[in-house]
């Protein structure tokens, strides 16, 4: 089976999880996307969230659209069910998933052209609807699969491969999700896995519309001087204002930190999310100030990383629409056909 | 002055009124009456999209035979709006009648010498009995039921009931619609006398229901189990969406918790709605779409992918005149071609096509076992006559033992049992590979579904052989669904004839018109009436039993003529186009004619020198 190219020789003084798992457990088919690509790292950084969290794999869905981010769902949880949609249109696909199974866990995985370009409108109904999900962008600023294109992300003035300036205004993602109602909206970076693995297990737990903007650089084709989203550009204007520590249960907050540098915040399931404050002041309960503080800082050349902005007790696209608990999948002929004296009932008034 | 013309439950009524100017709920009453008579009728709303005066017409055709198409002509007009006058007047039969509201004189030029004018000042008679406006204008719509009555013998214990169940618990509504009927009764009893055209009770109508398709379909697809709808807003088929809404607000909500066994989405756009069917499909849940033209020719790119990834999808496709935006609020069957081949590259599909809503419900449910069965887009194709008109159709029926059939999953006590599982294994020949929903067992039957190649165990191969392999399977598969598919329905000639007649979908109720005045006219046709695509061998073996066979369609281009030719590699000669596609839906006359036409032309003649060969 495609998902089992590895053999799974299971090191004996592999750490395991609450589940008894490896973390081995929770990776996929070997990677073919370039050695150094920033997307290979954010799949590291979701098996190791997955592993962490004790996710049973095969209650996540994997869905994605389609580019070199989209190929990467192959690349982790070998044991989910995954689905390479096109491009695109992952957000319709995952929606349409959730409304049959509202148990599953959701991960989309997108492209910046994919979510930013070709799939824009998509990307803005779904965090509209609250779809409960996690959605990542692994955002390199180009077309990866087609050969470094300038995708809808690319900052203005940013330089291609080629030479070729970009004329025209970035696609800020992480401001769109915020306007559009998301419930859950943070920035990382492929270089930056301790702060990413918190990000995505803090998206992981949320219930609602968790959005992940990932700086993923190419080295393909976006990783030179000039471009805004290679690795040492993003290291040299990244601005943490947060790190996230996702702690299951209740948790006595330990005394470690500083007075006004930890926040603690507890999700509708009890997990806590612990922020440990980098940037003084920074609230991440506030939308509004969240965008103000997102744009100041992008005046002044620099990318705000963390748990940007957070609803703890969010509502979902079935808290909206008023769905029954068990799964619509799981209905049976008794819960969903009215049957023939109904039926007869119907006819008559139609007489 | 020709003379008036007369005749007993055989006209056609035709209402020219202002939209939202509340005739639609009096037209109806006026319908439903003549039904409860026991007389058949076809009923017919035209609403073109985009014309000054809001005008919406409302055509009755009352036939004690039992004929459901459209007649065309028109024998009384009841002109109520100013607006469309001319063409109103100018559409009556020679000897035909016209009924307006005579309160404002008009000169003589606006009439025509060749009609009976019926002069009933209703707005007079309104305005004194009414000061409120509203109810001027409401009640004027029901006088003017009343003052029909009294002219065509349309029974008024039969208005009254009719308005007594409209109106149950709501006392005072029916009394004064009550009133305003009788009102008009009254006024055209002491004024006027009966006109040639007659209403007289009999028992053609039996058990049958007066519904439209696109209810019926989407009570098909809550009997077929259909959980998640998403579409987006198009005529004509938006009401077949607003109707699943309905019904399962009936029918599907949890007594207790008022919680919803079902979802509904009204997506940004039809890209987005087939993605989420898709989606949901994908996911163990029976999901459908319901669109037109434009909104099929948006989702061809998903289309390919549930044919390629095999993922079941059911779209309601409520056809409408094309190309582009064409004219849309008119009737049309030409998305045949775009359905059977949806998007790029080597594609085929289930497609259904029901005659009226009865079969709309029945395709409707049948679509969800269909897609499941295949694990393939299955579209079912209304069109704006079938979905948005009410039509007389045998009542819906279901059998309580039936259970959904969800086609060849594989559950985890399979695996369990240590069942293969490849997702694109055929395992016993029919073509259909085995799934799993996501989320079945915790280390057996995951898989990547994708758009791109793959082998029978769904690993990526981009190797010639494993592509030509499952290519080669998903025709294997469409070849099953010839069997399992709606058969055709084949009507003899009295007579042995080596002429044939195919048609599908709307035309079947002219059709059948058609085909009985063709035989008085010494045309034997047998008749066969497809109801899917692949076509079942019935459908070849009957082109092969015909020399010359006539295929009927409400399109420019012959698309199910070519459908015939391409699968089924018939000699194009031996299919002869008749085709009508002005947007009106197709009459017997139109089909009479051409056909009669055409059999000169082909120099064939009767049976007798034809079988003679
Ligand atoms: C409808 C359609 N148009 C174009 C393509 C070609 N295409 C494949 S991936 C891609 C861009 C992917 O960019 P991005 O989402 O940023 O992913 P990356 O490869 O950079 O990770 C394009 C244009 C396609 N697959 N489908
Ligand atoms: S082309 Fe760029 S995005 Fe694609 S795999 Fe290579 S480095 Fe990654
Ligand atoms: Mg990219």
């Amino acid at each position: 089976m495609s998902f089992l190219p590895k053999p799974k020789l299971h090191h004996p003084k592999l750490p395991t999880n609450a589940l008894g798992y490896t973390r081995r457990d929770y990776e996929g088919s070997i990677s073919t996307l370039c050695a150094g690509c920033g997307h290979d790292s954010i799949s590291a950084a979701i098996i190791q969230a997955c592993w962490e969290l004790s996710i049973e794999p095969h209650r996540v869905a994997k869905l994605s659209g389609i580019g070199c981010s989209s190929k990467t769902p192959d690349y982790f949880l070998g044991a989910s069910h995954g689905f390479n949609s096109v491009h695109g249109r992952m957000p319709s696909v995952l929606t349409g998933a959730n409304l049959a199974n509202r148990e599953l866990i959701y991960l989309g995985v997108s492209g910046d052209g994919d979510s930013a370009s070709i799939g824009l409108g998509q990307f803005a109904h779904i965090m509209r609807r609250g779809v409960n999900m996690t959605y990542i962008v692994e955002n390199n600023g180009v077309y990866g699969l087609t050969k470094g294109q300038f995708s809808a992300t690319s900052d203005k003035g940013s330089k291609a491969k080629k030479g070729a300036i970009n004329t025209d205004e970035a696609i800020d993602l992480v401001a769109l999700a915020l306007q559009l109602g998301a419930t859950y909206v943070a920035r990382g970076f492929s270089g930056d896995k301790e702060q990413l693995v918190g990000l995505i297990k803090g998206a992981l737990r949320h219930k609602g519309a968790a959005f992940i903007d990932c700086i993923s650089p190419c080295v393909a084709f976006n990783n030179h001087e000039g471009s805004t989203k290679s690795y040492d550009y993003v290291r040299e204007h990244n601005e943490a204002v947060n790190r996230l520590d996702v702690i299951l249960g209740r948790a006595a907050l330990t005394a470690d930190y500083a007075p006004g540098t930890v926040q603690e915040v507890v999700q509708h399931d009890g997990t806590v999310l612990r922020l440990r404050k980098l940037a003084s002041g920074y609230d991440p309960a506030d939308r509004i100030a969240a965008m103000n503080y997102l744009q100041e800082r992008k005046a002044a050349g620099e990318i705000v990383t963390g748990l940007l902005y957070l609803e703890p007790e969010a509502e979902d696209l079935h808290d909206h629409l008023g769905t029954v608990e068990l799964p619509l999948n799981r209905l049976d002929d008794a819960a969903l056909c009215p049957g023939a004296k109904a039926l007869e009932a119907i006819n008559d008034a139609l007489r | 002055m020709p003379e008036p013309l007369t005749a007993v439950n055989d006209f056609v009524v035709k209402f020219a009124n202002v939209n939202g100017s509340g005739s639609a709920s009096a037209n109806g009453l006026f319908a439903k009456a003549i039904l409860r008579m026991g007389i058949p009728i076809a009923s017919r709303n035209i609403f073109p999209s985009n014309i000054q005066g809001l005008p919406t017409w409302f055509e009755v055709r009352v036939s004690g035979e039992g004929h459901l198409g459209r007649r065309g002509g028109v024998d009384l007009m009841v002109a109520m709006n100013p607006q469309t006058w001319d063409r109103d007047v100018a559409e009556i039969e020679p000897g035909g009648y016209l009924f307006y509201d005579s309160t404002k004189p008009l000169p003589r030029s606006r009439f025509r010498d060749d009609i009976h004018v019926i002069g009933v000042p209703l707005t007079e008679i309104c305005n004194a009995a009414y000061s409120d406006p509203r109810q001027r204008q409401l009640f004027k719509n029901i006088m003017y039921i009343g003052a029909l009555s009294a002219l065509i013998g349309l029974e008024p214990e039969v208005v009254e009931a009719l308005l007594g169940e409209q109106y149950r618990g709501k006392e005072k509504l029916n009394a004064s619609n009550r009133a305003a009927f009788h009102m008009g009764r009254d006024w055209a009893l002491a004024h006027l006398r009966p006109i040639g055209l007659q209403l007289r009770r009999m028992d053609a109508v039996g058990r049958r229901i007066y519904v439209d398709g696109n209810s019926a379909a989407a009570l098909g697809a809550v009997y077929g189990g259909a959980t998640v709808c998403a579409w987006y807003p198009i005529t004509p088929s938006t009401s077949l969406a607003e109707a699943f809404e309905r019904w399962c607000r009936r029918h599907r909500t949890d007594g207790e918790t008022g919680r919803k066994r079902y979802a509904i989405v009204q997506a940004e756009d039809e890209l987005a709605s087939i993605g989420i069917v898709i989606g949901a499909a994908w996911n163990g849940a029976r999901a459908f779409t319901c669109t037109s033209g434009p909104g099929i020719s948006l989702m061809q790119e998903f289309l390919g992918l549930a044919y390629f990834a095999e993922i079941p999808a059911v779209v309601f496709d409520v056809q409408r005149a094309g190309p582009s935006t064409g004219m849309p609020t008119r009737t049309q069957q030409s998305d045949v071609l775009a359905a059977a081949y949806a998007s790029h590259g080597d594609t085929k599909h289930i497609v259904l096509f029901p005659e009226d809503p009865h079969e709309c419900f029945e395709f409707g449910a049948a679509a969800m076992d269909l897609a499941d069965r295949f694990q393939t887009p299955v579209f079912v194709l209304l069109d704006l006559d079938i979905g948005m008109n009410d039509w007389l159709c045998e009542p819906f029926r279901w059998d309580d033992g039936r259970r959904m059939d969800r086609g060849k999953v594989m559950t985890a006590e399979m695996l369990d049992a240590g069942t293969t599982f490849g997702r694109y294994l055929d395992v016993d020949g029919d073509g259909i590979p085995y799934r799993t929903y996501p989320g079945t067992h915790p280390s057996k039957g995951a898989f990547f579904t994708r758009g791109t190649s793959r082998d029978r165990f769904a690993k990526y191969t981009e190797a010639g052989p494993a592509y030509v392999d499952n290519m080669e399977r998903l025709l294997r598969k469409f070849a099953t669904a010839k069997s399992w598919v709606p058969r055709p329905v084949e009507t003899r000639a009295a007579e042995p004839t080596r002429l044939g007649v195919i048609h599908y979908g709307s035309t079947g109720a002219a059709m059948r018109e058609a085909l009985a005045a063709l035989q008085g006219d010494g045309v034997r046709l047998d008749a066969l009436r497809i109801r899917a695509f692949p076509f079942h061998d019935d459908v070849m073996d009957f082109i092969a039993r015909h020399d010359r066979v006539f295929v009927v369609e409400q399109n420019r281009d012959a698309q199910l003529r070519t459908l015939l030719m391409v699968e089924g590699n018939v000699d194009p000669a031996k299919l002869v186009p008749v085709l009508h596609y002005d947007g009106t839906p197709i009459t017997a006359r139109f089909i009479r004619r051409a056909i009669a036409e055409k059999v000169q032309g082909l120099r064939i003649g009767p049976l007798h020198e034809v079988a003679a060969e």
